[in-house]
């Protein structure tokens, strides 16, 4: 540290969003009123980790999924899974397809809401939109009254599928070792079936709105594309055995910046692959890829900070296993200039063509023959031990690693959600926008909290269990302090 | 154009309609509404989604009152709130239990200002699941997750830190604290909402009777009683069929295949349901999944786990203590089993916190 005090002005952020409770943006403003860093807080833990030794490991799909209530499917599938594998059982084949029917609709509930009521006000009524405007109330405005209808009908139809085989939408309960506690009668799966076909339509419906209000515009385009909202980083994301994006199972796939294969490896194996770094301003840790280190929040070859969910995964896999979505997976990175996309708002878009292959997903297992069968469940025989369990969440890879004991109480419990792997990419995203947007002399405007947010909301945090909703937008604070921490400025989004 | 869902056509319809009009009507300025703010805090975002899955509903709660306070979907007028006199929020819905030293700060100041208090949730009303927490402390819970496990990489043993000198300047962190608590262990509570979360019907039901009593001047409920839930169990909703004296083992989820019809508890699976309050309309049970109690303890019960193991232990077909003993001895875990969501608000509120700076933590939390 250096004696001269550079006199330094304070801008805090306070997004009131959650990972597991608020976010909390600071950005540090030098004596010429250039950005000198921005950091991204993460102010609450509770502690799952811990608290969850000693339970049985049976009652982890339904603790665990309480870690986010917005998307509990995300982690009691997860659960369940590392229960498989803790008993060494393998449920039988219609119980996987079961638990993944549930998990597509899940995926197409989750990301219409984020593209309709979060995501999509940004573009669909415009960055430069009046703020008030920016909301599912101002899409609505935008594409007409029966989109807005057809987007609650969407959300109501899949979180009903997912509440007849888990009991209840929000913390469903039907994952057990070895299968799925509940299956499908033929009335339930003809009613699955009429949803799956009408979540293909509107999948179609939402890639013509990205056509019409996105790609038309040559401005939106060209902010998409723009160096602010991009990062260089690796990609990880789950594979099937022919390297296509699958939200249920498969093996980790890893690619560089430029798009070539670094890692593939089956989710046991992770700790080889990732570590968590520890900041002592944060209570969320940060992932790094072990075989590149931690190198501090900087993207590039030589850091191991990489990315998670809709854009990663589509950079991760060399294509999708319907169509439809295929078809827009190809449009999608010819539009955008190849393989891999680093523009972090490309994001939105590639969170449709999962929302399309999701829905066609559910189609192809709701009419799969053995959809209806009542041998949904293996009692595991083998005496319990280690296992890992991976999926992805709408917000990324998951991973639940249990240790049991010989009587199946978990002894020791690992976790590495969604939007903790992203944490160091989120942070640069932030620090990038800010350092973008504030220049010497620059006044600091409610531009500044759009575009902030903008770079913030395209990784959809699952701090933002809170921004799915109905305005959907993230409320900021930025308040200006001087040296002596006297308020200069504070500015407000309403 | 045409509904993509055939079946939910006429509703879309209707549904759109209403909303139209109800944003007009909500532009429109109101001085006479009465406020209402909605707050979380310990918690994972499921009360809130609840909340926002009333759909159309919202708008009514838009029109009847004047939201001060919802973090989740409106600007955070956290200041605009603190400014506000004491009583001049007409009602709010708190969820989530008190974890930190920032939650406790906003249960206390939203008590403050509020007339009416609803601890809107498990976490809430009983502490929830954030709740296990007390089994152990801040120091166990600190030790697992930033030195313990396996993919954390930190050998300077780094911890996060209230207030940290970072070169630019100064970064906190609210405090996290040994216990949990649920909201009336910190402020005095109106009502309790239960559930993990609260049903979509229940907070319909609950939200039509604050606009009523806003519009038409409906009476509110006695304090401090439970609304949104029925004055039964959650048995008297499940339609499984229940024998008397039939438990002759204990037997955990994964280890048989239940009768769809029968009992689960009959089975020898525990379910939270004969200790436990209705009005979720069993959905577990129906999925061939035990209650695990989220509803909190049945009416007139002081102690959930209590009253679930007299449940079962006078359910146990045996009248010899040896062989009973051996039936209950089958139980792996009792927090779980009886204290899923219930452990700070329970007779038990947690395990021994031992005092002493130096304590080890694996002895605190014994």
């Amino acid at each position: 540290m250096t004696e001269a005090k550079v006199e330094t002005r304070r801008i805090s952020i306070d997004p009131i969003t959650r990972l597991e409770g608020h976010g909390r943006i600071e950005i540090f403003l030098n004596a010429e009123g250039d950005v000198e860093n921005a950091y991204f807080q993460v102010p609450e833990l509770r502690g799952f980790e811990k608290f969850c030794e000693g339970r049985p490991v049976e009652t982890l799909p339904v603790i665990t999924a309480r870690i986010c209530g917005v998307c509990p499917e995300a982690h009691h599938m997860c659960s369940t899974k590392a229960l498989d594998a803790v008993f060494k059982v393998d449920p039988p084949s219609a119980a996987k397809k079961l638990r993944e029917l549930l998990y597509s609709a899940f995926f197409v509930a989750d990301h219409a809401t984020h593209f309709y009521a979060l995501g999509g006000p940004d573009f669909v009524v415009g960055p430069d939109a009046p703020a008030a405007e920016r909301n599912i109330v101002g899409v609505i405005g935008k594409v007409g009254m029966e989109i807005g209808g057809q987007v609650l009908s969407a959300l109501a139809a899949t979180h009903e599928v997912v509440a007849m085989l888990g009991g209840k939408y929000i913390h469903p309960t039907c994952g057990v070792p070895g299968g799925i506690s509940k299956g499908l009668t033929e009335e339930e799966r003809a009613k699955v079936e009429e949803i799956a076909k009408a979540a293909i339509e509107f999948g179609k419906l939402t890639i013509k709105i990205v056509d019409d209000v996105v790609l038309a515009n040559k401005a939106y385009v060209d902010m998409i594309l723009s160096d602010t909202f991009a990062h260089q980083t690796y990609y990880m994301g789950l594979v099937d055995e022919n390297n296509h994006v699958n939200f249920y199972d498969g093996k980790l796939r890893v690619v560089d910046q430029q798009g070539k294969e670094v890692a593939k490896f089956p989710g046991s194996d992770y700790l080889d692959y990732i570590g968590e770094h520890v900041e002592p301003w944060s209570y969320l840790k940060f992932p790094f890829l072990k075989k590149v280190g931690w190198n501090g929040l900087t993207d590039g070859p030589s850091s191991g900070i990489y990315r998670v969910a809709p854009l990663a995964r589509l950079n991760a896999a060399d294509g999708m296993a319907t169509p439809l979505a295929q078809a827009e997976y190809e449009r999608f990175y010819s539009t955008l200039g190849g393989k891999p996309v680093h523009a972090t708002l490309a994001t939105h878009w590639a969170r449709v063509v999962e929302l399309v292959y999701a829905a066609e997903r559910l189609l192809e297992l709701s009419q799969d023959p053995e959809i209806t069968s009542t041998n949904i469940r293996t009692i595991p025989t083998e005496t319990p031990g280690e296992g890992v369990g991976v999926v992805e969440a709408p917000r990324g890879v998951l991973i639940h690693h249990y240790w049991a004991d010989e009587n199946a109480l978990a002894k020791k419990v690992n976790l590495i959600v969604g939007t903790g792997h992203n944490n160091g990419a989120i942070a640069m995203s932030i620090n990038k926008a800010a350092k973008g947007l504030i220049k010497k002399g620059t006044v600091v405007t409610d531009g500044l909290l759009n575009t902030i947010e903008m770079a913030f909301r395209a990784y959809d945090p699952c701090l933002a269990c809170a921004t799915h909703s109905l305005p959907g937008q993230m409320p900021l604070i930025v308040s200006i302090y001087d040296s002596q921490g006297n308020l200069v400025q504070r500015l407000r989004r309403d | 154009m045409p509904s993509l869902w055939p079946w939910a056509r006429q509703k879309a319809a209707k549904k759109t309609e209403t909303k139209a009009e109800s944003t007009k009507t909500s532009g429109r300025p109101n001085m006479a509404k009465p406020k209402m703010a909605l707050y979380w805090a310990a918690s994972c975002g499921g009360c809130e989604i609840a909340v926002v899955r009333l759909y159309e509903k919202i708008l009514d709660v838009a029109n009847t009152f004047e939201i001060v306070l919802w973090p989740c979907i409106m600007d955070f007028k956290y200041k605009d709130v603190e400014a506000l006199p004491e009583k001049s929020i007409l009602i709010t819905l708190f969820n989530g239990a008190i974890r930190n030293s920032e939650q406790e700060y906003m249960a206390r100041m939203l008590r403050e200002k509020s007339q009416i208090l609803v601890a809107y949730g498990a976490c809430a009303h009983l502490g929830g699941i954030p709740g296990l927490g007390n089994v152990t402390n801040r120091q166990g819970i600190f030790e697992r997750a930033y030195r313990e496990t396996p993919s954390t990489v930190n050998e300077e043993g780094t911890y996060p830190q209230l207030s940290f000198k970072v070169p630019e300047g100064e970064l906190t962190l609210p405090q996290f604290y040994d216990t949990v608590r649920a909201l009336n262990q910190v402020v005095p509570v109106d009502y309790y909402m239960p559930g993990c979360p609260p049903t979509k019907k229940q907070t319909e039901a609950v939200v039509q009777l604050l606009v009523q009593v806003v519009k038409e001047g409906a009476e509110l409920p006695p304090a401090g009683s439970v609304i949104g839930a029925s004055g039964k169990t959650v048995c008297d909703d499940c339609p499984r069929t229940r024998e008397e004296k039939s438990i002759k083992a204990i037997y955990r989820t994964y280890q048989i295949i239940p009768d769809p019809d029968r009992c689960l508890l009959d089975q020898g699976i525990l379910c939270a349901g004969p200790a436990t309050r209705g009005g979720c309309e069993a959905p577990c049970p129906q999925v061939n999944m035990p209650c695990i109690g989220c509803y909190g303890p049945a009416p007139g019960a002081v102690d959930q786990g209590a009253k679930l193991l007299s449940a079962v232990t006078s359910n146990i077909d045996s009248r010899d203590p040896e062989e009973i003993e051996r039936i209950l001895s089958a139980i792996p875990d009792s927090i779980a089993a009886f204290y899923m969501f219930g452990l700070p608000a329970s007779l038990l509120h947690r395990r021994k916190l031992e005092r002493q700076p130096e304590a080890v933590p694996a002895e605190a939390a014994r």
